[in-house]
C-alpha cells in the first residue's frame, strides 16, 4: 500500500474514532477536510463527534479540556502552528497542570495535531513557526513524526495517551509517502528510531529533517559513516537510545528545526556533555536565535537548518 | 459529617451559609498563624450565591470554580475537614496538599476545580456540559465567576460556543463590584447581563445577597438547559467583606469607602437565611457548625505533611517520571536521574488512577 504522511494522519483518525467512542476531533474547518487529515470523517463519524468550531481556539481549546476531564478523548486540529501560541495558557496552564494539581483526580487525554508545522513555502512570519521545543520545555508530551508510519502510530498512542499530548506534522513532512508492507499499528510515545545505523558519528534529527539527514548520511557514506536517530517523541525524550548510540559513535550532531537558543537541539547537546560518552564537542545545526522567517523562498531557506551545514556539522565532529 | 449536605431547606441552606462563613474565619485565623501559607481569597459575604446556586443543582451537574472557590466547593458538597487540609498542603487534603486553595477539587463530585485563571472554568464548564450531551447524560455544568472575568475574551468565547451549540451550562456572574481594586463601573461597557443578551442567553439580574432568591433563578435556568433549551446567565450582585486576598490585611488600600462596607454588611446574607426559620433553630445549627468545624480543624491539623519525595507525584496520569533537576542526583523529587538507568517512561506505584476520575 502506497500512504501518504497526511493520509496515514487521516487513517489514525478513523481508527481511533471508530474503536472508542470517546474519540472526537475539534477544530476550524475539519468538516470539509480542509488541512487533509479530517477528509470524509464527518461523513462517517457524524457533527456530533466532527466538531466544527467557530474561530475561538481559546474557548474551544478550554472547552476540549473540559470535555477531557469529564469523559471524552478529544483531538484538536490546529490550522496554524502559531495558533499554539494563543492557547499556550490552556494547554501549559490548565491540561499540563490538572493532574498533579488535583493530587492525581483528573487526567485530561487531549491531543492537539498541528499539521503543517514549520515553513509551509512562501507563507511568512506568521505562519511559519515550529514551536515543538516550547511544549518539551513545558513538560507537554510532544511528538514530531517524520514519516507516514510513525505518523500513524504516534498519532495513535497520543490519542490513547491518558495525558495532553501535541502532534507535530512538519509541512516539509507532508509530502512524504512510503509503501507499507507492514501492519499499521501503535508506537509508545518515548521511543527513539534508529533510521541508519552508522559507526562515526550519531545524528539525531528532528520530524521532516531525518530525511536531510538521511540524505547526507548517504552522501558522506564513502568517508564517514552516520548513524541517524530520530527521537520521535521530543518529550519523553529517550535518553537510553541516544546513550547507546553515543557508546557506538562518540560524537554527535542534532539537526532541529526550532531557534538555536533553548531549542531542544540545546538540550540534546546539555545532557550529552553532562551524561554521555563523547570524545569530540557535539554541533548543532538549527534555525538563528530569534528567527522570523522571511518571504521570499531564498531568504526563508536561508534561515532553516539545511543540507550543507549538516554536512559541514558532521565533518567538523570528525576532526 | 457523612453524605452530602441536605441544601433543599431553607434549615439546610441556613447552616450551610454558616459553614462556609465559619469555615472562612477559621481558615483566615489560620493564614493569621502561619499555618496557611501563600493567603486566601475569602469568600465572606457572598455566601449566598454558592448556597443559593448549588441548592438548585443535582448531585450529577458540575462545577467549575474561581480563586475564591471555596464557597463553592463547599456548597456542592466537598468536606469541609478535607478543603481545609488542602489549605493546610496536608496529604489529607483534596488533592492531597498538590493544588491548595486556588486548585481545590472534588471530582467525584462534579467540583472540576476552583482555578487560578481569571475566567478560564467559564469554557471548561462548557466542555463539560458537551461532554455530557455527547454522553446522554442529564448533567447541567454551572461556571462560577467575577465580574473581573467579564473582559477575558475565552469567556466571552465561551458564551458564543454555548449560545450556538444550545449547551446545558449555566454563567454565573458573581458581580462584588471589584476586580481586587478595580471597580466594575469603571471596567465593564455595557452590562454583565447585556453581554449575556447579546449571545442571546437568557440572562437574569439577581440579588446575591439573597440565597432564595439565588436559587429560585437558578432553579429556572437549570430546567431549562435540562430540558435542552440551552445556557442560562445570572449577574448576582454581592459583595465581599473582607479584602481581595488575605494579603490585603496588611496593607492600607483606600479603593473602597468604610461606609460603603458597613453599607454592604447591612445586607449580610446569613440573618437574612435565619430569619425565615422557626425561632432557636438558627442557633442550634450555628453549634452544630461549631462542632464540625473543630472536629475539621483537628483533622486538617493532624494530617501529615506530604514527603518531599513525591513532589512531582501525579504529574503525568501514566505516571511518568520526569528526570531531576541535577544529573547524577536523586534531585529534590528524589527521581532517579543517572544517564541511560531509567527507562524514557518509568511508570511509579502512585501512578494514575487513584482519584475519582469522572
Ligand atoms: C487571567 C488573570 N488575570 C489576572 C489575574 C490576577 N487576579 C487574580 S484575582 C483578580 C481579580 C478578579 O476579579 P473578579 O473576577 O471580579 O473576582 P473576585 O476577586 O472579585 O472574586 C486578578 C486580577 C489572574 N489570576 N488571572
Ligand atoms: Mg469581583
Amino acid at each position: 500500500m502506497r500512504l501518504s504522511y497526511t493520509k496515514a494522519l487521516n487513517r489514525a483518525l478513523a481508527d481511533a474514532l471508530a474503536e472508542d467512542p470517546a474519540v472526537c476531533v475539534f477544530g476550524e474547518d475539519i468538516g470539509a477536510g480542509l488541512a487533509g487529515p479530517t477528509l470524509n470523517l464527518l461523513d462517517r463519524f457524524g457533527p456530533g463527534r466532527i466538531v466544527d468550531t467557530p474561530l475561538s481556539e481559546q474557548a474551544f481549546t478550554s472547552m476540549a479540556i473540559g470535555a477531557a476531564l469529564t469523559g471524552r478523548r478529544p483531538v484538536i486540529e490546529f490550522q496554524i502552528p502559531s495558533l499554539l501560541f494563543l492557547v499556550f495558557e490552556q494547554l501549559v496552564n490548565q491540561a499540563h497542570k490538572f493532574s498533579l494539581m488535583t493530587g492525581g483526580q483528573a487526567a485530561v487525554p487531549l491531543t492537539c495535531l498541528v499539521p503543517g508545522s514549520g515553513s509551509r513555502d512562501g507563507w511568512a512570519g506568521q505562519h511559519s513557526d515550529h514551536p515543538y521545543s516550547l511544549f518539551a520545555h513545558a513538560g507537554v508530551k510532544t511528538v514530531v513524526p517524520a514519516t507516514p508510519t510513525d505518523a500513524y502510530g504516534l498519532l495513535r498512542s497520543a490519542i490513547a495517551d491518558p495525558d495532553p499530548v501535541v502532534v507535530f506534522a512538519p509541512a516539509a513532512a507532508l509530502p512524504v509517502r512510503e509503501t507499507v508492507t507492514w501492519e499499521l499499528a501503535p508506537i509508545p510515545l518515548g521511543t527513539a528510531r534508529i533510521h541508519r545505523a552508522g559507526a562515526d558519528v550519531t545524528v539525531v534529527a528532528v520530524g521532516h529533517l531525518v530525511h536531510e539527514a538521511l540524505a547526507v548520511a548517504e552522501e558522506l557514506a564513502p568517508e564517514i559513516s552516520v548513524e541517524v536517530l530520530d527521537p520521535r517523541t521530543l518529550h519523553p525524550f529517550d535518553w537510553p537510545a541516544l546513550a547507546a548510540s553515543l557508546e557506538r559513535t562518540g560524537r554527535l550532531v542534532v539537526v532541529d528545526d526550532s531557534n538555536r537558543s533553548c531549542g531542544i537541539a540545546a538540550e540534546i547537546l546539555a545532557t550529552a556533555a553532562e551524561e554521555m560518552r563523547l570524545l569530540a564537542p557535539p554541533r548543532r545545526v538549527t534555525r538563528p536565535d530569534g528567527t522570523v522567517l522571511p518571504f521570499a523562498l531564498p531568504l526563508d531557506r536561508a534561515l532553516q537548518p539545511g543540507r550543507h551545514q549538516l554536512r559541514d556539522a558532521v565533518r567538523a565532529v570528525m576532526k | 459529617m457523612t453524605g452530602l449536605p441536605d441544601l433543599g431547606t431553607p434549615a439546610g441552606r441556613y447552616r450551610m451559609l454558616r459553614l462556609i462563613r465559619g469555615f472562612e474565619e477559621l481558615a483566615l485565623g489560620l493564614v493569621r498563624s502561619g499555618a496557611i501559607t501563600g493567603g486566601i481569597h475569602p469568600y465572606i459575604g457572598q455566601e449566598a450565591v454558592a448556597v443559593g446556586v448549588c441548592s438548585a443543582l443535582r448531585p450529577q451537574d458540575r462545577i467549575t470554580s474561581t480563586h475564591r472557590g471555596h464557597g463553592h466547593v463547599l456548597a456542592k458538597g466537598a468536606a469541609p475537614d478535607r478543603l481545609l487540609a488542602e489549605l493546610l498542603g496536608r496529604t489529607g487534603g483534596l488533592n492531597r496538599g498538590r493544588g491548595g486553595s486556588m486548585h481545590a477539587a472534588d471530582f467525584s463530585l462534579g467540583i472540576l476545580g476552583a482555578n487560578g485563571m481569571v475566567g478560564a472554568g467559564g469554557a471548561i464548564a462548557v466542555g463539560a456540559a458537551w461532554s455530557a450531551r455527547q454522553a446522554g447524560e442529564d448533567r447541567v455544568a454551572v461556571a462560577f465567576f467575577g465580574d473581573g472575568a467579564l473582559n477575558q475574551g475565552v469567556l466571552l468565547e465561551s458564551l458564543n460556543l454555548a449560545a450556538m451549540w444550545r449547551l446545558p451550562v449555566l454563567f454565573v456572574c458573581e458581580n462584588n463590584g471589584y476586580a481586587t481594586t478595580l471597580p466594575a463601573a469603571t471596567a465593564v461597557a455595557g452590562s454583565a447581563t447585556g453581554r449575556a443578551a447579546a449571545f442571546g442567553i437568557p440572562a437574569a439580574e439577581v440579588d446575591g445577597m439573597d440565597t432564595e432568591a439565588v436559587r429560585a433563578a437558578t432553579a429556572e435556568a437549570v430546567a431549562r438547559a435540562a430540558a435542552g433549551e440551552g445556557p442560562g446567565f445570572l449577574e448576582c450582585r454581592t459583595y465581599r467583606f473582607e479584602g481581595h486576598h488575605t494579603m490585603e490585611r496588611l496593607m492600607k488600600l483606600r479603593y473602597r469607602t468604610p461606609e460603603e462596607i458597613t453599607d454592604w454588611r447591612g445586607h449580610d446574607p446569613l440573618p437574612r437565611a435565619a430569619a425565615l426559620l422557626p425561632p432557636g433553630l438558627a442557633a442550634q445549627l450555628d453549634a452544630s457548625v461549631t462542632e464540625q468545624l473543630a472536629a475539621a480543624r483537628e483533622f486538617a491539623l493532624a494530617s501529615e505533611h506530604p514527603s518531599p519525595e513525591g513532589a512531582l507525584d501525579h504529574l503525568y496520569a501514566d505516571g511518568l517520571r520526569p528526570r531531576a533537576g541535577a544529573a547524577g542526583t536523586a534531585g529534590a523529587a528524589g527521581v532517579s536521574a543517572a544517564a541511560g538507568a531509567a527507562g524514557p517512561v518509568g511508570v511509579t506505584e502512585s501512578a494514575a488512577g487513584t482519584g475519582a476520575r469522572a
